[in-house]
């Protein structure tokens, strides 16, 4: 072994941890002030340790849960709705697209591809769906603009329809007298397992981390999700940031959680995908590796 | 991928297939109605995800029109009166439309030099470590924060930049002995912070892709190359880099046929929607987002917004273009 590709080892080593140190830290220090006591962190900042450890910040969520608790039904409802439909639908436009003897095929696919070429933009989107669907304040407008459905999912589940599915199989439970919905339920869906996961994985991040939705058709509170919840805390810190600290300023100061709570809600929001992680990881990257391989 | 909630697939590079369909032929009128029923079934399960196009980004690209109107709700969208190119006018004669266009191009040209060349050399270096646990704990801890929402990153950001409880102004800066700063305030500090956290954030995912090519490369070069005698260096640069050569060069021009479109969680939630920094953080998207939600400015905001609509598709099918002249596999379409 050449003396160089030892120092490439340990310079790769070195780099790499320094990375994934960078990585983690910001989350440490979430957790850690999630953890501190109040006059610690107005009197110190924010740190790597709790200087005084405490779970004031999880008792006040304990007793004021109930907020809490409906936003993350919320949160839970939607991406377990909307990644089924989306699956649902995905896939079974996909495979329409991916029989060979299907007429207009080629029209229909420009149809999908075009949308990711071009696209209209925030203000008509909005329009159509506050003017002409009304979805404004429902829970519908968490899970329909934009999430439940993209050009991109459908061709990359119509490539492994191709590549994958061996079309005699098709065939033969043609002969075999199945209609195309149970060729599809009973064939097709059982060997397109992987691509399912894959696409549901990345719906599922989607959903659980999506504010956008939230923040530009939902106004009532009883529809926030948790990211929604985290959102109008920060926007309420900058409002008072930015305005006059006067009798209306210290009245709203006590109506926002205290800087440790904050922290608290962001833990929990995030807490369930960094759980789960370790066990999706290896889909994850499989899934991000197959966009962008030639499939 | 340029829809909204494509959006967060837009690093990922589209492939088509090659379509094998072949001619259809000339049917008389009875066997096309004996194909009509056959194909019936088929077309009923392609109708939901179809019809969602047809609303969620067929409907809104016709939506484009009211970048010529004034739009009042009263007299509903489509009796709004037509104004020209007044919108335009208007944007245009603003400091604003250079200012948007100015941040938008050179922060994500910045993101995609910076973000393509650390991800590259990160690639390679997990590649060679040859400890099997470190490598996937690497692997899976730069990818972390590419699973977390812009909002928490706005959090996380906030507890190093606070003015008054920052781990920045409390902790670094008075170790290093200097004063500290109102982060949120000062825009000069905003192309460096931005430019950070958008690495932070996307590296990870973006070294999975050339990780993904790194492997697929034959081993059977590396071998040959050792039997020759070259180091580990002389075969990253004679062979690694060489081979995804291909991957890198249509990454990058995709990326670049996206550039006019920015990650709006960065722009707005990270800086807190903080109006002292517009000048450094205002991006298109920003800008038509505050147009339509905060203004009441729907006019100005569908004019950006067309603008950007356009300008990008040029920009997709330039970049296409040329990808397609280097590679044709690899082209989008």
């Amino acid at each position: 072994m050449y003396k160089s590709d030892r120092v490439i080892q340990w310079v790769s080593h070195i780099f790499l941890f320094v990375l994934s140190i960078g990585s983690i830290i910001p989350f440490i220090i979430l957790l850690s002030s999630s953890l501190t006591g109040e006059e610690a962190i107005l009197k110190d900042g924010y740190s790597f340790f709790p200087k005084e450890f405490s779970f004031t910040a999880y008792e006040y969520l304990l007793n004021n849960s109930g907020s809490i608790i409906r936003a993350y039904g919320i949160t839970i409802f939607v991406t377990v709705f909307g990644t089924f439909v989306s699956l649902v639908m995905t896939s079974l436009l996909a495979y329409g697209l991916s029989r060979r003897d299907l007429p207009y095929r080629n029209a229909l696919a420009f149809f999908v591809f075009f949308t990711l070429l071009f696209n209209g933009g925030l203000v008509p989107t909005y329009l159509v769906y506050t003017q002409i669907l009304d979805l404004k304040n429902t829970i519908w407008a968490l899970i329909v603009p934009g999430l439940l459905m993209n050009g991109f999912n459908v061709l990359l589940m119509r490539t492994f329809f191709i590549t994958s599915i061996p079309e005699p199989v098709i065939e033969s439970a043609r002969m075999d007298g199945a209609g195309e919905f149970r060729t599809f339920f009973s064939i097709v869906l059982p060997l397109s397992l992987p691509i399912m996961a894959t696409i549901g994985l990345l719906q599922t991040i989607h959903y659980w981390n999506d504010w956008f939705n939230g923040l530009i058709y939902v106004t009532d509170p009883s529809l926030f999700s948790i990211q929604n919840i985290l959102n109008r805390m920060l926007s309420d810190i900058q409002f008072l940031a930015s305005s006059d600290l006067g009798t209306n300023a210290s009245q709203a100061a006590s109506q926002i959680p205290s800087t440790g709570v904050r922290m608290a809600i962001a833990v929990i929001g995030v807490l369930p995908i960094l759980i789960a992680y370790p066990f999706f990881q290896k889909y994850l990257v499989k899934g991000i590796a197959i966009g962008s391989v030639k499939g | 991928m340029i829809t909204e909630g494509g959006k967060r697939m837009s690093d990922v590079t589209v492939k088509k297939v090659k379509s094998n369909s072949h001619i259809v032929p000339v049917a008389k009128s009875n066997t096309k109605m004996l194909k009509f029923k056959r194909f019936l079934p088929l077309f009923i399960m392609m109708t939901p995800g179809l019809v969602y196009l047809l609303i969620n980004n067929y409907l809104p690209m016709f939506g484009l029109i009211i970048a010529f109107k004034d739009i009042n709700y009263a007299k509903g969208i489509f009796a709004s009166d037509w104004i020209g190119l007044k919108n335009f006018e208007y944007l245009f004669s603003t400091r604003d439309a250079f200012v948007i266009t100015r941040n938008t191009i050179l922060y994500n040209g910045g993101f995609i030099l910076i973000n393509t060349v650390l991800a590259i050399g990160v690639a390679i270096m997990l590649n060679e470590i040859k400890n099997k646990f470190a490598k996937s704990f690497y692997q899976s801890v730069i990818l972390l924060p590419f699973l977390i929402s812009m909002v928490i990153v706005s959090y996380l950001g906030f507890a190093f930049l606070s003015e008054d409880v920052g781990y920045l102004n409390n902790t670094i800066l008075p170790f290093l002995g200097l004063d500290g700063v109102s982060w949120y305030n000062e825009a000069e500090y905003w192309p460096y912070i931005l430019t950070f956290i958008s690495t932070w954030k996307g590296v990870g995912f973006l070294c999975v892709i050339y990780l993904a090519a790194i492997i697929g490369i034959d081993q059977e070069y590396y071998e040959a190359a050792t039997l020759d005698g070259a180091n580990k260096w002389q075969q990253i640069i004679h062979i690694t880099i060489p081979t995804i050569m291909p991957v890198i060069i249509m990454m990058t021009l995709l990326a670049i046929g996206r550039i006019f479109y920015s990650d709006f969680g960065l722009f707005f939630q990270v800086p807190m929607n903080s109006g002292a920094l517009y000048d450094t953080t205002n991006v298109i998207d920003t800008y038509v987002y505050r147009g339509l939600m905060q203004l009441g400015d729907i006019g100005m905001s569908a004019a950006a917004g067309l603008y950007q609509s356009i300008v990008g598709f040029v920009l997709v099918l330039l970049s296409n273009y040329i990808v397609r002249k280097k590679s044709k596999d690899n082209a989008l379409f």
